[in-house]
């Protein structure tokens, strides 16, 4: 499927901010086999005084931006198209997860595709007793990687109630999982801590959704903004899947993805420091269109 | 106990030693393993022998006094983060023989140069993960891995400049690697500090001819980061994480000795791809950051977002290639504990040849022989976090040691490796060597560990000929850090003839420093310093002339008393609190700033002004208002006379010294302004307020002898406003402040004047033109509003 995408992200400080520095992941990039991007622009506004367009750990697309002046406002503005294909097959070649620590330890790197990156602690997942115990309970006799990772993301779909005005980017997931509810953000944290719990390498992918459904289905929740979802290590022969627990399926062709991490704080969509003392306000909009 | 030199006993051992008792098994510095003593100590023995006890307490005192003097300390982490703590001197050192130390060197410069292969792996091609001689997941899952610095090359080539290693003694007498330290080692400068403390304990008659001396080591290294490429015309400078850090003194310290400027990520911008530093003159290049803040901290924008104490873009910096940190962020990887499980074998594969020095042996329990290995031993083992970057005897809360599980829930030893086997490493409960110890007039020995100090220079690595032990406080090797109250000894390396002399700068190459323009931070700092300290000043000589009136009276409700009390409240100060509590904000602001700027400060201002916060917490007990209040408050106005005296008579006139100045006139001139409004308000002001204005100048004799009359609004105006000659008159100051914003960088660009320059040519201008009776309320706030004005434009050019 071929989208076109557009998207506007603006920012108003309510004083002047000055040497402002910014890392931005608003680009999507060439994914192999899943992904392609023919035409991407990303503007800004003011011009900053320094760009450069980079790639990341993970060969995400990264903007390092710098502002020399004091800036009262910023705005992005992305513009893309992008095609993006199914996976292929649904056929689970996953190992059963009693066997998956082995699989792990044979990957013998740290490429960024790598498991390893996926396990353990990162800035914002840490070890939580109840999403842990919430995994434990869904872990079924002799059930595949594959077969676990979709349980988990159902199982959060069912438990949680999709609130955007209940929770922000920092809050915690154990914090929203406490309360049950939260956006696509929370959802995808929440799933990443539970299938970290049970020693599933997991990651968190940025993107787009598209906005205006196919006839006669539903519209995905999180198709005005920016989207998040998970990605889980299935074993060396089924390598990565994608989920998306805030809509309880797997990743298809109306996902389009800008940037995968660790969790949110790999790939922050724009990250800033900015020495200002007032109020900020924002917008967000994005639009999404097959073509 | 008093008496002549210590009798040698039975064996032929002064009496200081009848005590000494080597435990069974335990190798000792002192005596070998025959029971005989080492050769190496008996020159320092013999002397310290001929001492009677009294003259070794008061020898020892000496050095602690050294310490103190000094402003030695360390800083406890606690609740209260400005508490610090007496350096714990053990003052007999550790004695090394040169040729024993040269073979601990040879060993630990092969275990460098394995070290910056590691890390250079690590951070470029992965070939030692792939190979699988390290597991990938103690590299992924390590919080020192920061991946956005994968694939950056440092500048110089080199990971590695500046490390330590903490060695110990086992029991069969060889010597062992406890941990590496590559992230930011502490400890160099506190060596020196030691060695200070021991040259003045045993000055004369003991011999330290033959002792190697410390200098050269911090020139070849100082020498080496001035060489590092791409520095020629930029800074090298010293970046800590600031007065919070248990470490603090040592950055002050080490920068002031090597005359580095000490900095802050806040005083640094990346601009360009270049770093540079906020200073006085502008922002200036930085070629080298030797930094003592941990890497994660180092740029919020790329790796610990929460950090407030890095530098935005710092990382980004490195990619293109234009700063050399030392050592390069991201080292601090290889003191991870489990690391030693791994670099024996990783040795052979990567140098072709085995450990000349081995490391503690460490096992892994992500590996089932290895967990299995441990679960037998468990009893003579540490147990502990695998990626921990603590050293072995720096026990953390879960941790076991010899099969004594510590603060653990459960405790079912087996259960709990089985359970977190991936994360834990077993490491073998070495048994240190015991070194001899002062303790109530005798030698006991104590277990120590010793930590060895090298830097990179274009000639290898060179190794600081002495060091910084570790000394247990107890026979128990596992309370060796300060933190749990161990102490720490001076080490001595000692050759066969006499060591040369060195100092810290080539003679043949002798040069002046530059020494570059100050940064923005350390000038605001100074500059409110000097308010801070001028305003303590005041405020003592307020209180004090009204605590001399309520003497004289003794009845706080006459009123003329009661008109004085106003007039220190309109300056803030409120009468009605004890006069301790009055002081204790402004000083307390001033002894803040004056910890920002300890590597600027002389040793001795730095004890001057600790002494008047010490003099000023004594005065805190109940002191009766009146007369004891004011010979009180008497005291410490001399004190920081005492400490201003020092720092203007003594503190180079740069441009630290300008804001300094700067910062007391200011202070000065709108206190007197403040204090003369409140005092003439009207035509005819009362003689009390009059002559409480002379005395809050100093000037009450001045204007005896000047004027040959009684105070009057007009002879007070005059003199404290506008005489030229009176230090303590407005226009003095204004006078002053213009000669010093004269100096500043930029002061006159192409005809005009800066901000703060025209501000203060207006003023002083307007003063002298003026007449006692133009001197009027208006006039006076019309001064203090040109003076807030000239600190706004001070600020906005030089401070921010």
């Amino acid at each position: 499927m071929r989208y076109e995408i557009s998207l506007s992200i603006g920012y108003n400080y309510g004083a002047l901010s000055d040497h402002a520095r910014t890392l931005v992941h608003l680009l999507p990039s060439d994914l192999p086999g899943r992904q392609t991007v023919s035409s991407r622009l990303l503007t800004v506004d003011p011009m900053p005084n320094e760009r450069r367009d980079t790639t990341d750990f993970f060969g995400n697309a990264m903007s390092v931006l710098a502002f020399h002046q004091p800036i009262d406002q910023i705005e992005f503005t992305l513009s893309a198209s992008a095609e993006r294909l199914a996976p292929a097959g649904s056929l689970d070649l996953s190992p059963r997860l009693s066997d998956l620590a082995a699989d792990i330890a044979a990957y013998r790197s740290l490429d960024p595709a790598a498991p390893h990156h996926f396990l353990g602690a990162s800035p914002r997942i840490l070890q939580d007793p109840a999403i842990a115990d919430f995994a434990a309970s869904l872990r079924a006799p002799g059930s595949t990687v594959r077969q676990t990772v979709e349980a988990i993301s159902n199982a959060v779909h069912a438990e949680m109630r999709f609130d955007p005005e209940a929770t922000d980017v920092d809050t915690p997931a154990q914090e929203a999982f406490a309360n049950r509810h939260g956006v696509c953000q929370d959802f995808s944290h929440i799933t990443i801590t539970a299938l970290r719990s049970l020693g599933i390498p997991a990651g968190y992918v940025s993107g787009f959704l598209r906005t205006i459904p196919p006839p006669g289905q539903p519209r995905l929740e999180g198709a005005d903004a920016m989207h998040a979802w998970v990605s889980a290590w299935c074993g060396s022969e089924a390598g990565w899947i994608e989920v998306d627990p805030t809509n309880a399926c797997i990743v298809g062709a109306d996902h389009i993805t800008v940037a995968h991490g660790r969790d949110y704080a790999d790939v922050a969509p724009v990250k800033g420091v900015l020495r200002t003392s007032g109020d900020q306000t924002s917008h967000h909009s994005v639009d999404v269109k097959p073509v | 106990m008093s008496g002549g030199a210590q009798q040698p006993g039975p064996e032929g051992l002064p009496s200081f030693l009848a005590d000494y008792h080597v435990a069974p098994g335990v190798a000792d510095e002192l005596f070998d393993a025959n029971g005989n003593m080492r050769p190496v100590w008996a020159g320092f023995i013999r002397q310290l022998s001929q001492l009677t006890p009294d003259q070794v307490t008061e020898r020892f005192a000496r050095g602690d006094q050294y310490l103190r003097d000094a402003g030695v300390f360390y800083r406890q982490y606690s609740a209260d983060p400005l508490q610090e703590r007496e350096w714990p001197l053990s003052h007999v050192p550790v004695i090394l023989h040169a040729s024993e130390w040269e073979d601990i060197c040879a060993g630990l410069a092969q275990r460098a140069e394995l070290l910056e292969r590691v890390v250079a792996d690590l951070y470029g091609p992965g070939q030692l993960v792939r190979d699988g001689h390290l597991p990938a997941r103690l590299i992924a899952q390590n919080p020192e891995w920061h991946r956005p610095l994968v694939g950056i090359a440092p500048a110089s080539g080199h990971f590695l400049h500046h490390i330590a290693f903490e060695i110990g003694r086992s029991p069969d007498g060889s010597w062992l690697v406890l941990g590496d330290r590559t992230q930011t080692p502490s400890g160099a400068g506190f060596a020196l500090e030691n060695r200070m403390a021991t040259a003045r304990i045993f000055s004369d008659p003991f011999s330290r001819t033959n002792v190697r001396r410390l200098a050269g080591f911090f020139r070849a290294f100082r020498n080496a980061m001035d060489a590092l490429p791409g520095v020629a015309g930029r800074r090298v400078a010293v970046l800590s994480p600031g007065p919070g850090n248990d470490t603090y003194f040592e950055h002050t310290y080490i920068a002031r000795y090597l005359g580095l400027p000490l900095l802050e990520g806040e005083d640094l911008i990346v601009k360009n791809g270049e770093v540079q530093v906020n200073t006085v003159s502008g922002p200036q290049p930085v070629g080298v950051l030797w930094r003592r803040l941990d890497a994660a901290y180092a740029d919020p924008l790329e790796l610990d977002e929460t950090s407030r104490i890095g530098t935005p873009g710092l990382v980004d910096a490195l990619r293109q290639s234009n700063v050399n940190i030392v050592n390069a962020l991201g080292s601090g990887i290889l003191e991870t504990r489990v690391l030693l499980a791994f670099l024996p074998k990783i040795a052979e594969v990567v140098l072709g040849e085995p450990l000349r020095l081995p490391n503690i042996a460490t096992w892994w329990c992500g590996q089932p022989a290895e967990r299995d290995f441990v679960k037998q031993n468990a009893d003579k083992m540490f147990i502990g976090d695998a990626l921990s970057r603590a050293l072995p005897f720096d026990i953390g809360s879960a941790a076991a040691l010899a099969g004594e599980a510590r603060n653990l829930q459960t405790n079912a030893l087996p259960d709990w490796i089985d359970e977190n086997a991936p994360n834990l490493v077993g490491q073998e409960a070495v048994t240190l060597s015991t070194t001899p110890c002062w303790v109530e007039g005798r030698m006991q020995p104590r277990p120590m560990s010793i930590r060895v100090f090298a830097a990179r220079t274009p000639q290898g690595w060179v190794f600081l000929p002495g060091g910084y032990a570790r000394v247990g406080r107890t026979g128990d090797a596992t309370a060796l850090s300060m933190q749990q109250g161990g102490s720490v000894a001076d080490v001595w390396v000692m050759c066969d003839a006499p060591a040369a002399a060195e100092t810290l700068f080539d003679r043949e190459s002798f040069r002046r420093e530059d020494t570059g323009a100050l940064p923005s931070r350390a000038a605001d700092n100074l500059y409110w310093l000097g308010r801070y300290v001028e305003r303590t000043e005041g405020a003592i000589r307020l209180l004090r002339g009204y605590h001399l009136r309520l003497a004289e009276t003794g009845d706080p409700a006459d009123a003329s008393l009661v008109e004085v009390g106003n007039l220190l409240g309109a300056l803030f100060i409120d009468v009605t609190q004890p006069a301790h509590a009055a002081i204790a904000p402004a000083l307390g602001a001033a002894r803040v700033c004056a910890g920002k700027v300890r590597d600027r400060f002389s040793v001795d201002g730095w004890a001057a002004l600790t002494d008047l916060v010490n003099s000023l917490e004594a005065m805190s007990g109940a002191l009766q208002p009146g007369d004891e209040s004011a010979r009180a408050l008497g005291v410490l106005l001399r004190k920081i006379t005492g400490f201003n005296g020092l720092v203007h008579e003594n503190m180079h006139r740069t441009s630290g010294w300008r804001f300094l100045t700067f910062g007391r006139a200011i202070e000065r001139a709108d206190a007197a302004a403040a204090v003369l409004a409140a005092a003439i308000p009207g035509e005819d002001p009362s003689s009390g307020l009059l002559d409480m204005a002379l005395e809050y100048g100093d000037s009450r004799i001045s204007h005896q002898r000047r004027y040959r009359i009684d105070p009057t609004r007009d002879t007070v105006a005059d003199l404290l406003t506008l005489d030229v000659h009176n230090p303590r008159s407005i226009l003095f100051q204004v006078s002053a402040m213009r000669k010093i914003a004269e100096d500043l960088p930029d002061a006159k660009v192409e005809g005009r004047v800066s901000d703060v320059l025209g501000v203060l040519l207006r003023l002083e201008t307007e003063l002298v033109v003026a007449h006692p009776d133009t001197v009027t309320l208006d006039c006076l706030h019309h001064v203090r509003a040109s003076l807030a004005e000239a600190s706004a434009a001070l600020s906005a050019a030089y401070l921010v």
